[in-house]
């Protein structure tokens, strides 16, 4: 699924990736529990989460993670936006709460995909 | 340089980690993944490299009293070793089991203190060695074979 699709279906704001909108992802995931995501995620993966901090990033950093929704209308703080632009991850808010906006995507045909 | 020339001789890079300070933990994890890049390192070993030593680097930064990371990357493989100064750990099999964990309160609130980091290091590397001793401090060494 492209990620611009992902930002139309959970009717979400763009903080920063306006040039990797086209960019696909082939599974999501969503977690607060960086420690799962760490052991379950593959790459090209959509990230949802409630969790906003660095560690995010850097969760998403390590795992290859191309694109993160901060659910619940989070917006992540400057620090962390812009170690989101230095890693080319895209970052997207919505109003969603993680249940709506994984249900909303899995309607959308995006799917989970655990190793 | 063509990526043999570069893979040719070893390579050791060194990191120091600090206790408690959640802004730099992952940053060596990160320096740790540039660098595998740039050494043209299969993307997949890279991949599993990187989740390992930021699970390490989270453990010791949550855990330890501080201690450093070392990367040793030579033709046939990366080896990944971590030393802290302590606390220790008290029983290592107890430890290693998927959903124990002592982390605190702080530690989850950023999402960690799952019980996952030990065995996720195992899972991602080739050989996993980890010695520990109560009131010394921890060892932990994980390989990782390049295919070729």
């Amino acid at each position: 699924m492209r990620i611009g699709t992902v930002k139309e279906l959970l009717d979400a704001q763009l903080i920063v990736g306006e040039g990797l909108l086209d960019h696909r992802v082939v599974s999501a995931c969503g977690s607060d529990l960086m420690s799962d995501v760490l052991a379950f995620v593959k790459e090209q993966t959509l990230l949802l989460t409630g969790l906003n901090n660095p560690q995010v990033i850097r969760t998403a950093e390590m795992l290859d993670v191309s694109a993160i929704v901060f659910v619940r209308g989070k917006i992540p703080t400057p620090d962390i936006i812009e170690m989101a632009i230095d890693r080319d991850i895209v970052l997207l808010s919505t109003e969603n709460t993680l249940f709506e906006a994984c249900g909303k995507l899995y309607e959308g045909g995006l799917r989970g995909r655990i190793t | 340089m063509t990526r043999k020339d570069r893979m040719n001789s070893s390579m050791i890079q060194v990191y120091e980690i600090e206790s408690g300070n959640f802004t730099k933990a992952g940053e060596a994890a990160g320096n740790i993944k540039k660098l595998l890049r740039q050494l043209g390192i299969d993307a997949g070993v890279v991949r599993r490299v990187s989740i390992a030593a930021y699970e390490a680097e989270m453990n010791m930064v949550i855990h330890s009293i501080g201690g450093i990371i070392k990367i040793l990357i030579d033709p046939e493989a990366i080896t990944f070793k971590a030393r802290d100064t302590g606390p220790g750990i008290e029983d290592i099999e107890l430890a290693m089991k998927e959903g124990y964990s002592t982390a605190t309160d702080f530690a989850r609130e950023l999402g960690f203190g799952a019980g996952m980091g030990l065995p996720n290091i195992k899972k991602c590397s080739d050989d996993f060695i980890i010695k520990s001793e109560v009131g010394v401090g921890t060892r932990l060494e994980a390989r990782f074979n390049i295919s070729t």
